[in-house]
């Protein structure tokens, strides 16, 4: 469903993105993994369109969505984004939240947005929380109420940028029970992550960036238990020595 | 914790309450108050004590605080003062609008809008650049001047204009500096969304930036209450004016304490509703206690 | 702890009291000596006058100082009605003309409290009781006329009654008889415009915003020769001989008021006064008068 084809991304002078090639098919989990820097939330930006890139394409079924002048709000439509510091809009409630792309993208009206809005939250267990604003929640809940947001837009696909990053350990879990229901009912889902135990559990494929390209991809038992190249090797030994794998 | 194999219900205990350390706390609140209390009307009281012993003070008592003129001078201040509110009603509003326009014009990217952003610019150095007082008297002289056929040469309405001109002007930059505030993180998760630029704007960064800058934005309502008395070079009668015309009559200043005053009260419940505004946002949106 | 509450309670009685002492009426006014008797000629002998500065005479007007009452802005030049007058008491009084110093000092600022920067003040202002509460007056040296300017061949030039006048839309300078005359006796249905002074009034008139304006007769006769191009004096109002007049102000309890209304007295009795108002203020004769 989703093409990346020889995508550059350079900021002023610095590349970051030096010619990614990733596929993402219909029902796949995609992780993407590699150190700081290598480019991994840049890249998720791209495919959303909130970056141009510099060179390369974008497709999603085929069309080429990255094209210069293509308009970017119908892909936006399409592709769920959720980020690491959330974003939710503090002037609104969670059910605000939720309601404001459906209602006025989608068109739907105020009882049918609020009506799916309700259900997505009841999913997810965040029913008793859709009066609140998003100060007074926990960050799980927090984040968790972004991913609802996004799904409310009933998204082709989900992009998830480093999303437990910015949680405490305690709340990491709520947030990863998400993602894998979300999987099991299908979703097709492009992660970049740090949690590598999770990206076992989880992704169909894993992806490691390093250095502006995909050095190496594969099934996850392969990339994260027997990796062919040194500095995913190496990338890997320094993660198991942090302690997060 | 089990007793005999079974599982038993362990008393919780309850906040550790102290009667003593509780009784010495309330004992120091209320020496506080009474402290605070005598401290502030030992202060004007000696203020109060200092001005009145003053050589000159039954002639300034007379002259500005006199009771007769008081009562003689209020009934016509306070119709003139009706003038002022009328402006400021028509004025506050056109002003919030125009200057919302200045603000967004301000922040176009595309290429093709490019004089609407330059327009906006010089609006705003021009408008601020010139003294109130100045436009006030270029418009209400100058523009009826001109003689042009088809509109209106009133004073007051000229006035009025150049007021809301030169008050957009300010507050166009407290809107630009609201909307910069807002983290260009809501705007991408906004049109992550598939919202587009506009309703961006208009559901996600404006309700936000708005919400930031309603303290300066009181400062300049507040503001302008005051400079509607401005009108009165062209001609109106407004309430400082008629303090002066009460004034130069009299050879009284009381008049004018009288016009201090209607200002004072039309401020003052301003500020408290605004106070109001913001303290309700921060116990509905901010978490946990207001530090 | 109980030493302490004392303490406190003691200071709140003390300042208590302090508030009750402030808050009684004060009854040291200040007074000023008052001459008793007629004065003999030599009380107003130059080294025994009070003055501001000792030796020389200090005389406030305002800024800009008006046609016909002064010239070129310049009180100094001796030229001018009022800047006549006021030379003429100077003389009188054996000043010299390098003895006389001028300041400005606004209207607003002549009936102000406190110690006057000025011997005495010429600013063609009309004697009023109320006013006389306040300020002392020489006697007055010229009755003053009201007149209606307005713009040829326009709504106002009209007029021919009072009654014709009240539909009009008028305007006066604060603090002039002409507005009380306005607001007293025309009163207008509309209400009239009022002015910081009179080039509001005439740019006003100018500009079509007002009918006519309302000035004294002088002035009528200045704006109608000499400042606006196509305006005409359109009527003067009835005045009963004495019933308005222009007089110096001087601070309450000056004792040179005696010597300065000796020396109006000469200036009257060699026809001085006459003179100088037939050279710049013109007569009223050919003005037609309102009923």
């Amino acid at each position: 469903m989703l093409e990346i084809a020889g995508v550059h991304k350079a900021f002023g002078p610095v590349p970051v993105l030096r010619g990614i090639d990733l596929q993402v098919d219909t029902h796949e989990v995609v992780a993407v993994i590699g150190p700081s820097g290598c480019g991994k939330s840049t890249l998720l930006r791209c495919v959303n369109l909130l970056e141009p890139i510099d060179a390369g394409a974008i497709r999603l079924d085929g069309v080429d969505v990255s094209a210069p002048g293509a308009p970017a709000d119908p892909v936006r439509r399409r592709v769920g984004i959720v980020f690491q510091s959330f974003n939710l809009f503090p002037h609104m409630t969670v059910l605000g939240n939720v309601t404001l792309a459906p209602r006025k993208v989608l068109g739907q009206s105020v009882d049918q947005a609020r009506h799916s809005a309700r259900a997505l939250l009841d999913r997810f267990g965040l029913a008793d929380r859709a009066g609140e604003y998003p100060d007074r929640l926990s960050g799980g809940q927090q984040q968790r109420v972004a991913i609802v947001r996004a799904l409310a837009m009933e998204p082709d696909i989900m992009l998830f940028d480093e999303v437990t990053s910015a949680l405490d350990p305690e709340l990491v879990g709520e947030v990863l029970d998400v993602v894998r229901e979300l999987k099991d009912a299908g979703l097709t889902m492009l992660l970049a992550t740090h949690e590598m135990a999770f990206a076992r559990d989880v992704a169909t494929r894993v992806a490691f960036l390093d250095a502006g390209v995909v050095l190496e991809e594969g099934p996850p038992e392969q990339v994260l238990g027997e990796p062919r190249e040194p500095r995913t090797r190496q990338f890997l030994q320094r993660v198991v020595a942090s302690g997060r794998l | 914790m089990t007793v005999g194999g079974a599982p038993v219900a362990v008393p919780v205990a309850g906040p550790v309450v102290d009667a003593g350390r509780r009784a010495y706390l309330r004992r120091r609140a209320r020496r506080d108050v009474l402290v605070a209390t005598v401290s502030t009307l030992a202060f004007f009281a000696a203020v109060g004590w200092a001005v009145t012993r003053t050589p000159g003070w039954p002639r300034v008592q007379e002259t500005f605080f006199s009771g007769a003129d008081f009562r003689v001078s209020a009934p016509d201040v306070a119709r003139a003062f009706w003038l002022n509110v009328r402006i400021f009603l028509v004025a506050e509003p056109a002003i919030l609008v125009l200057a919302l326009v200045v603000a967004l014009l301000r922040g176009l990217q595309a290429p093709i809008l490019l004089p609407l952003r330059v327009v906006s610019a010089v609006f705003t150095d021009v408008f601020r650049g010139i003294p109130t007082l100045l436009l006030v008297y270029l418009f209400g002289f100058g523009i009826p001047a001109l003689r042009i056929s088809g509109l209106t040469t009133s004073a007051l309405v000229w006035g009025t204009v150049a007021l809301v001109l030169s008050y957009s002007a300010y507050v166009a930059e407290v809107y630009r500096a609201g909307i910069d505030s807002v983290h260009p993180s809501q705007r991408a998760a906004a049109r992550s969304l598939g919202l587009t630029g506009l309703q961006t704007t208009r559901y996600v960064v404006l309700p936000q930036a708005i919400r930031r800058v309603v303290p300066p934005l009181l400062n300049d309502f507040v503001s302008l209450q005051k400079d509607t008395a401005l009108v009165a070079v062209l001609g109106p009668i407004e309430a400082l004016r008629q303090a002066g015309i009460y004034a130069s009559f009299n050879f009284n200043y009381t008049s004018y304490i009288v016009a201090a005053l209607l200002f004072i009260g039309l401020t003052i419940p301003l500020a408290r509703f605004t106070d109001w505004l913001l303290a309700r946002q921060r116990r509905r949106q901010a978490a946990g206690a207001v530090v | 702890m109980r030493p302490r509450h004392h303490r406190t309670a003691a200071a709140a009685l003390a300042c208590g009291a302090l508030l009750l002492a402030a808050c009684g009426t004060d009854d040291g006014a200040t007074t000023t000596p008052t001459s008793s008797g007629s004065p003999a000629a030599d009380d107003c002998a130059k080294d025994k006058l009070r003055l501001v500065t000792p030796g020389v005479l200090t005389i406030g007007t305002d800024k800009p100082a008006y046609p016909p009452y002064f010239v070129d802005d310049d009180p100094s030049n001796g030229k001018g009605f009022e800047s006549g007058v006021a030379y003429g008491v100077a003389e009188r009084l054996a000043f010299t003309k390098d003895q006389v110093k001028w300041v400005v000092v606004p209207f607003n600022s002549s009936y102000a409290p406190g110690k006057k920067n000025f011997d005495f003040d010429i600013n063609q202002i009309s004697i009023t009781p109320e006013r006389q509460k306040v300020v002392d007056f020489s006697k007055g040296y010229y009755d003053v006329s009201q007149a209606v300017v307005a713009l040829k061949g326009s709504k106002g030039a009209a007029a021919k009654t009072l009654a014709d006048l009240k539909g009009l839309k008028l305007g006066a300078q604060v603090g002039t008889t002409s507005l009380k005359y306005l607001q007293d006796v025309v009163q207008p249905t509309t209400k009239a415009s009022v002015f910081d002074d009179t080039n509001g009034a005439k740019q006003s008139l100018q500009n079509g915003q007002l009918d006519a304006i309302v000035v004294d007769l002088p002035t009528a006769f200045y704006v109608t020769a000499a400042e606006i191009d196509n305006s005409v004096i359109v009527g003067q109002f009835p005045a009963e001989a004495g019933s308005e007049q222009f007089g110096l102000l001087f601070e309450k309890g000056n004792p040179l008021v005696t010597c300065v209304n000796l020396a109006l007295d000469e200036l009257i009795a060699a026809k001085r006064l006459q003179a100088l108002a037939d050279e710049y203020l013109g007569s009223g004769a050919g003005v037609p008068t309102f009923r």
